[in-house]
């Protein structure tokens, strides 16, 4: 019994320090991406390039080898969208890619293309590339997210974004997981969320909160007709009220026109009658 | 015998397809056999239907969760497997030691181990059977997918060989003393070479299921069964997995058999009784070690193909979310090699030629320890803004190079070489070597371990540190051939030399209590190694239960957190414990006779037959 107690014990004692030592390392959870549609009528094109940032880092796996260990060229260091013109300029490139956006979808769907020197599969002598294909399994992009993170990559490096914003959701559009999608996440649902998000009662008397920096919105919609309200938020310094610096930040880049409508609808309810 | 009813229930049948191109990688196009008929049956088109898409409802709910269950289950069945399959492997070599020989203590020996085996066979069973259940129970769609579409009939052989390997296991066990000497010896030879080939069978089998699922073929993209099952079996990964899962049990079973050998070392009462459990626990020992040599270079292997097969899958598992585990896999593995040396050192103190090397352990307990801090030596970890400023960056400006594979690659293969000089000096302790050019031997043995060592630290910091990725990969390869020019040439040396030595007197049983616990250590750290690794490699296939091809849409598909897992792996591996007590207790159990009391009556089978 002696035996079976120590032997016992030396190896439960054993199994505990593994187990100690999954305790001090980072805890991360990998959650599966979930198909979720993207409210392409809500997109801004800043929203629209924070998803293609988004998708890179994330449903689209990208950053797994695009990054600084060289399995795949570093495009977060790189420029792109130079790197691209002097790619599509390349004798050995066979693809039918005239500007940078054309040639970055073409990569994606068709990465071999054109396999950049040294990052072809090994034995292929850089005729066949690693990268799967981004609209099959398993990253499975949709076409909207292919532009995202197109409009992503030219962005990262001031360069102009040439990808269009998407005008319509088609059934086949889908997303990345709901909970990382930073349009859905981003869209405020009410009038509360929207002075949330903005911050607005950093500066405005508004809902429960006291602040002296901008003039209060408690009684806006007795002072301001609907219109006025609007264009005060889409263009906050075009009129500034008397005894207040024009510090209001401008929104009309940021907010989508749902978010417009809901603040705009909600202050111009603010009459000072409220409880 | 559940699988076999559940399969036959299911209704499996031929596809009734053949493919007509065989090369890997290649689209195989469906083409229906006109043998019976032209026109194709409801199973040849149920097997042209793309892979099931179930929704998260379609997924039983039974108020815990399923994978934990079946993980728990899956393991169990796995550990057992592992320990039946690998047993009778080197069962028939120490048995045809023994006959060539004639020595019957290696006879002997090889029958006890195979009672270990006989006992877990049952509870392997047991498992299979729940683990069956439980997944049909809980993935029905998955699994009907795979049993009715995918592998078909395949199943079916299985079952039968389950059935075969049940025969020939009793056979083989009950016929021992039977079928012990002379001709008859050749028979139960025969028949243990039958078993192992049934045994591996199934285990090439199983692997099949295994690596379809990681890395599909046979099927198109929408999981459309449109080769043979020739075409899904052999998919890339099927054979690094076949030939790692055999080296890894046969290291498993060594040390789990090990581990019996230091309990009855242990509770030994008398001197012969320590003595036999001594040479036991070092056959045993030597058999896990020998085997978990080779195992990092079929891991090798296994990895490369992942990468082949998909970067993305194989950086997964070595630079993204699953990279942390293989510190604790370090962990592990040292613990193992850190228990094997120390069982060699120990077990010098048989003889009392091992004075003669004892002056080298520091050192080789020097390499191991430095290789071991290097290998645990994380590439970042996480900081807090204060402290990144504090340091300069995310990573160490000295300590940091010490984090990438690089360092852990000459680390490892540095720690092998030792590792193989423990077991060398062990093997000559008990030599007096005779030959007259065993000065020139030495030189040449020394030698190589230093070129071999020079060439795993400049292979590692030249083409780690000052070459692109491909160059590193390939220096891996270099740091291989280094170690196991050391390992063959020592053993090719080594045994020219023992040619006309003398041998001096082992004696047995004189070895420490406390180097038994060794032998604990080292199935304890195998069995929680080959628990996380399992889970690392299914992991691999994130949410997908057939990668790229049919989404796991489960609550449970996600990677869980590194405390999750070693939770899990904790309690596996303390199940798994639980059981090899009560296997240990029952075939000690075996042993034991009740003598009648004086004055009761009994009458033995002699004393009636007067």
């Amino acid at each position: 019994m002696n035996v079976l107690i120590r032997t016992l014990g030396f190896s439960l004692a054993l199994m505990l320090i593994f187990t100690a030592v999954t305790y001090v390392l980072p805890q991360m959870k990998g959650e599966a991406p979930e198909d979720t549609a993207v409210d392409v009528a809500a997109l801004t094109m800043d929203s629209f390039i924070s998803l293609g940032e988004d998708l890179f880092l994330g449903k689209g796996a990208c950053a797994l080898c695009h990054n600084i260990l060289d399995r795949a060229p570093d495009l977060l260091a790189l420029n792109v969208v130079d790197t691209s013109l002097v790619r599509i300029g390349d004798p050995l490139y066979q693809g039918e890619a005239v500007n940078a956006a054309d040639y970055l979808r073409e990569s994606m769907l068709d990465p071999n293309i054109f396999v950049v020197s040294g990052y072809g599969k090994k034995g292929s002598n850089d005729t066949e590339s690693p990268m799967p294909v981004a609209d099959r399994p398993p990253s499975q992009l949709s076409n909207v997210e292919i532009d995202a993170i197109i409009a992503f990559l030219q962005a990262k490096d001031g360069n102009p974004v040439t990808v269009a914003l998407p005008v319509q959701t088609p059934a086949s559009l889908v997303a990345a997981d709901e909970f990382t999608d930073p349009v859905k996440s981003m869209l405020a649902q009410t009038a509360e969320e929207v002075i949330a998000k903005y911050a607005c009662a950093a500066c405005h008397s508004v809902l429960d909160a006291e602040a002296a920096i901008g003039p209060s919105l408690n009684d806006v919609g007795q002072r301001l007709s609907i219109d006025q309200i609007r264009d005060s938020v889409i263009a906050p310094n075009a009129v500034i009220v008397e005894g207040y610096a024009p510090v209001m930040p401008n929104t009309s880049e940021t907010m989508v026109v749902r978010e417009l409508e809901l603040i705009v609808q909600f202050l111009a309810e603010q009459t000072g009658d409220q409880p | 015998m559940l699988l076999l009813m559940m399969v036959a229930i299911t209704g499996l049948s031929g596809s009734g397809f053949s493919s007509v191109a065989s090369a890997a990688g290649q689209t195989v196009a469906p083409q229906i056999s006109s043998v019976d008929s032209d026109v194709p049956t409801d199973e040849s088109i149920s097997s042209l239907l793309p892979a099931p898409k179930p929704e998260r409802s379609d997924y039983p709910k039974i108020g815990v969760s399923s994978r934990s269950l079946v993980w728990v289950i899956a393991q169990m069945h796995l550990f057992f497997g592992a320990l039946v399959l690998a047993v009778p492997i080197f069962v028939l070599v120490i048995e045809l030691i023994g006959f060539t020989t004639k020595d019957d203590r290696y006879d002997d020996m090889a029958h006890e181990f195979m009672k270990i085996s006989l006992t877990a066979y049952a509870i392997t069973a047991l498992f299979g059977g729940a683990l069956t259940l439980s997944l049909f129970m809980l993935y029905p769609d998955l699994m009907n997918y795979l049993t009715t579409r995918v592998f078909g009939p395949q199943m079916l052989v299985y079952a039968a060989l389950f059935f075969l390997e049940s025969l020939l296991l009793y056979v083989y066990y009950y016929g021992w003393y039977a079928l012990r000497y002379g001709n008859r010896k050749w028979i139960h030879l025969s028949l243990g070479l039958l078993l192992n080939a049934v045994g591996t069978t199934l285990l090439v089998i199983a692997n099949s299921w295994t690596t379809f699922m990681m890395a599909p073929s046979g099927i198109d993209a929408a999981g459309a069964v449109v080769g043979n099952i020739w075409d899904v079996m052999r998919g890339p990964l099927w054979n690094p997995l076949n030939l790692h899962r055999f080296i890894a049990n046969v290291a498993f079973g060594g040390a789990v058999v090990g581990a019996y050998a230091a309990f009855k070392f242990l509770c030994a009462k008398t001197a012969a009784e320590k003595a036999h459990y001594d040479w036991m626990g070092y056959t045993s020992n030597f058999i896990a070690i020998l085997a978990f040599l080779p195992l990092p270079f079929a891991g090798y292997w296994l990895m490369a193909e992942i990468y082949a097969y998909s970067q993305q899958m194989g950086i997964l598992a070595m630079g993204g979310i699953l990279a942390w585990l293989f510190v604790i896999q370090a962990v592990l593995i040292c613990t193992i090699l850190f228990a094997g040396n120390y069982y060699l050192w120990s077990g010098m103190a048989r003889t009392e030629g091992g004075q003669r090397y004892r002056w080298l352990i520091k050192y080789i307990a020097a390499v191991l320890v430095l290789g071991f801090l290097v290998w645990v030596a994380p590439h970042n970890i996480i900081f807090t803004a204060d402290e990144i400023a504090r340091l300069g960056g995310s990573n160490h400006p000295v300590l940091g190079p010490l984090g990438i594979m690089p360092a852990k690659n000459i680390a490892v293969f540095l720690m092998l070489i030792f590792t193989f000089l423990s077991f060398q000096i062990y093997r000559r302790a008990d030599k007096v070597i005779t030959v007259s050019w065993e000065g020139w031997a030495n030189a040449l043995m020394v030698a190589i371990y230093i070129v071999a060592s020079v060439n795993v630290i400049f292979a590692g910091v030249y083409y780690g540190y000052f070459t692109n990725t491909v160059y590193k990969v390939g220096s891996s390869v270099m740091q291989v051939g280094s170690t196991l020019v050391v390992i063959v040439s020592g053993v090719v040396i080594d045994t020219f030399l023992f040619k006309g030595a003398k041998t001096l007197p082992v004696s047995w049983g004189k070895i420490s209590g406390r180097s038994q616990y060794a032998l604990f250590a080292l199935p304890v750290a195998f069995t929680w190694l080959m628990a996380l690794m399992g889970y690392v490699r299914s992991s691999l296939r994130t949410h997908w239960h057939v990668y790229a091809v049919m989404k796991d849409n489960s609550a449970d598909n996600f990677i869980p957190t590194l405390q999750h897992v070693g939770n899990m792996v904790t309690f596996v591996t303390v199940l798994f414990l639980i059981f090899l007590l009560f296997i240990f207790w029952v075939a000690n159990l075996s042993g034991v006779k009740q003598v009648p009391a004086l004055g009761s009556g009994s009458r033995t089978a002699a004393q009636g037959a007067a």
